[in-house]
């Protein structure tokens, strides 16, 4: 047979590892090695869309400001993200003060501990070594209980507490991570007394529980409290009287040994300009018309002078 | 759609981009893997069915779970593509090693006997002439694996890191299809090439295979 | 380290028989969605491939399916099914029917081609017709291809539908997603340890319908109450002894 033949085929492979070997990797820039780098931020997100919007926000005025950002979206649920915060994997991410300190807790929030500033404070005792919280916005985006307008009805609920009687006879949707949470199932057992018929396991505030709601699959939904589909489709918030959901004002989380003034300032600045209306209103942008969230991102930041 | 594609362009090539490395050198590390693995296979007779059985229980062992428990065999950090690249080498050497194993085998003893009489020595016999005949089989097992590469790097969007994989999970939590489409396009179109050079390459290496179809026809 | 990955598997609760989320009834309903999928494929691409084998017609497609069928991303199809035509099962099942085509209608059409061309002359010779030709000769004859692509079909679908977990179907994918999403990695490895068993167990019962259907003079099993000394038929397909030649048995990807 032809050696030629063969050394070229065995040659191409072997060139090609070497290319391989050689070529920068382009997923290094999306948190493999990046943090060894101490000019480099990696920004992370959550898997909503939300916390992309946010953690584009955050990346787009750091970068305006003369810092390299590597960007690390998608990432799940908190109980992942924290742990890649954890192991240097990301830097930065935006948080919700509450369900933070829930998570991070062992028996979930203190109780008492509800408005904002208090929130913020006991946050401060139960953050890992190294990471530090920068000052919260104004902003605020709950986790809900909601319903359609026709169950609301049917069973007279306005507060969480009204599920208790009728709790057995209805089934709730939300994220996986909802079953074993203080803010989630747990803690509506322990707080509010319920058991639901039915937990389905589906996305956290995304579209599969919000069609899940609407279509009767379920009756009660986790839904977030920045979403336009609530009011889009006639949903009932349920008040959350024993403040099991605290207060969730959004606070950027970053690792303190790559947090400097600048960094600090130039969050700071999205902190203030954000709001729970505004945040409402550009997240609905993508949401809704499905713009993608680094031109959103650049829009707000644009329009609030931030840039 | 078209909105989509003029929106998100950078989005999608570094999708793309990320998605072909973490196909391609799972690929060439289990190739390197799997070659000395099916040889042993074949060589030492008592090794070819356990081998090939632990191959076909790796093979069975769903891909999400293989990608997230790396990191807690390894402790390799949780979003470090590595993850995909091992988990992926791991299936690519569980398929290669029956397909490298059974290509050898399917040598005729005869013609490994002419070669040794002709003073191949083990080595030189091997390379020069068991690998050869066998390369058809093994080459047309590459072309699954590959293919099969591309289709299982996306499912590492689950944990943030897929490649084409991240337009499918941003479709579905926008509830927004162009971003899908265009996801599995590309996955198509990039198995496709990907396909097409391995079979170029098998022309190139095994040329006597044509020639014998051609001649059989 | 490893006691507490293994003890989600291991732990006696989650196998009552019959209490919701317990192993055995995410096997149940597992089994039952794979069921469905290959039965509902079969349906499409064993008619398909034996007309195709058989007239040799549209051979392209029976050809190129496999490989156009193995590059597509099984999650990016879930999740455009979910988005276009909403939750629940449906979706999923169209595209796990739409996976499992490929293999089925591949390795139908090559047993069917692979038929000795001698022996269908023989049976033309016999008087038997078109129809009869086809089913009591190509396809009995067929049957360790066919077969083969069946057991492909079933292990890919089992495997692959766990990843439908994701958009909120049951099955044991639901170890797998709900174990990432609650960072609780005993799940996974019970989820993913339970699927390799079922797969396993599943392929070996497949096995031994396949030894026992398929006719003994093609697998050269000697079949011993014959009084006459039976010369074993020269295998023309591969000899299934649970590992079918490389030809057929490059599975497709599972995830």
């Amino acid at each position: 047979m032809k050696k030629k033949n063969l050394l070229g085929a065995v040659g191409v492979l072997g060139v090609g590892m070497l290319v391989l070997a050689g070529c920068s990797d382009p997923t290094e820039s999306t948190g493999g090695s990046a943090s060894g780098d101490s000019e480099t931020i990696t920004v992370g997100s959550a898997n909503f869309p939300e916390s992309e919007l946010l953690a584009e926000m955050y990346a787009q005025v750091l970068e305006a400001n003369g810092v390299d950002v590597e960007r690390s979206f998608n990432i799940g649920a908190r109980e992942v993200y924290l742990q890649a915060l954890e192991d240097g994997s990301i830097d930065l991410l935006p948080e919700y003060n509450g369900a933070l300190l829930a998570a991070l807790s062992d028996d979930g929030a203190p109780e008492g501990v509800t408005s904002p500033d208090d929130v913020y404070d006991a946050l401060q005792d139960v953050l890992p070594e190294g990471i530090v919280s920068l000052p919260q916005s104004d902003a605020e985006d709950k986790d809900t209980l909601s319903v359609t307008s026709e169950t609301a009805d049917e069973y007279d609920l306005e507060t969480i507490e009204d599920l208790e009687p009728v709790a057995d006879q209805l089934r709730i949707a939300a994220g996986p991570e909802f079953a074993e949470r203080i803010q989630g199932i747990k803690g509506l057992e322990s707080e509010y007394g319920l058991t639901f018929k039915e937990f389905v396991p589906l996305d956290a505030g995304g579209p599969l529980t919000l069609a899940a709601l609407t279509d009767g699959d379920v009756e009660v939904a986790n839904i977030f409290s920045t979403d336009s589909a609530i009011e889009t489709n006639d949903l009932v918030t349920l008040e959350d009287t024993k403040q099991l959901f605290l207060s969730e004002n959004i606070l950027p989380i970053v690792r303190e040994d790559k947090s400097d003034d600048t960094v600090e300032d130039a969050l700071n600045s999205v902190s203030e300009a954000l709001t729970t209306e505004n945040l409402t209103e550009y997240l609905a942008k993508v949401q809704v018309d499905k713009q993608d969230s680094a031109s959103v991102a650049k829009e707000f930041l644009t329009e609030y002078d931030l840039l | 759609m078209i909105q989509y594609l003029q929106n998100n362009g950078p989005v999608i090539q570094a999708a793309l981009s990320q998605h072909v490395y973490l196909a391609l050198l799972p690929v060439l590390l289990g190739i390197v893997v799997s070659l000395p693995i099916g040889y042993l296979a074949v060589r030492f007779n008592f090794l070819y069915h356990p081998l090939l059985n632990l191959s076909g229980i790796l093979y069975a062992v769903p891909s999400l779970a293989l990608i997230v428990l790396v990191p807690s065999v390894l402790g390799i950090r949780i979003l470090d593509p590595l993850n995909i690249i091992v988990a992926l080498t791991v299936y690519t050497v569980a398929l290669l090693v029956r397909v490298v194993a059974d290509g050898l085998k399917s040598v005729d003893p005869l013609v490994a006997e002419a070669a040794s009489a002709m003073g191949y020595r083990r080595l030189r016999r091997l390379v020069s002439v068991e690998l050869p005949i066998a390369l058809p089989v093994m080459l047309a097992g590459l072309r699954v694996a590959t293919v099969a590469n591309v289709s299982l790097v996306s499912v590492g969007a689950l944990i943030g890191v897929g490649g084409l994989g991240t337009l499918f999970t941003r479709g579905q939590q926008l509830n927004y299809a162009p971003p899908i489409i265009v996801g599995i396009v590309l996955s198509v179109v990039l198995a496709a090439i990907l396909d097409g050079i391995i079979v170029l390459i098998q022309r190139r290496a095994t040329p006597w295979v044509r020639a014998a179809g051609r001649i059989a026809s | 380290m490893n006691d507490g990955l293994l003890s989600y598997l291991l732990d006696g609760d989650n196998w009552q028989f019959g209490a919701t989320g317990s192993i055995p009834s995410l096997i149940l309903t597992h089994l039952w969605y794979t069921i469905q999928a290959v039965a509902v494929a079969a349906a499409i691409a064993l008619p398909l491939g034996l007309y195709i084998g058989h007239t040799g017609k549209l051979s392209f497609i029976a050809i190129n399916a496999a490989n156009a069928g193995r590059s597509l991303p099984t999650l990016g199809l879930i999740i455009l099914l979910v988005v276009l035509m909403g939750r629940g099962f449906l979706p999923v099942l169209i595209a796990l029917v739409i996976l499992a085509i490929p293999p089925i209608l591949t390795t139908t059409y090559a047993g069917i081609r692979a038929v000795d061309p001698a022996a269908i002359d023989a049976a033309k010779g016999m008087g038997m017709r078109p129809m009869q030709v086809l089913f009591k000769l190509e396809v009995p004859m067929a049957l360790p291809l066919i077969s083969s692509g069946l057991r492909n079909a079933l292990l890919q679908v089992i495997a692959t539908s766990t990843v439908a977990a994701y958009v909120g179907i049951g099955g044991l994918g639901r170890l797998l997603v709900d174990g990432i999403a609650l960072n609780a990695y005993e799940r996974v490895v019970a989820g993913a340890v339970v699927v390799a068993a079922l797969a396993i167990v599943v392929d070996l019962i497949a096995a031994v319908i396949q030894r026992s259907v398929i006719s003994p003079g093609l697998t050269g099993r000697r079949v011993t109450r014959r009084t006459t000394k039976t010369v074993p038929a020269p295998s023309t397909s591969p000899a299934p002894t649970g590992q079918p030649g490389p030809g057929t048995r490059t599975k497709a990807p599972t995830s």
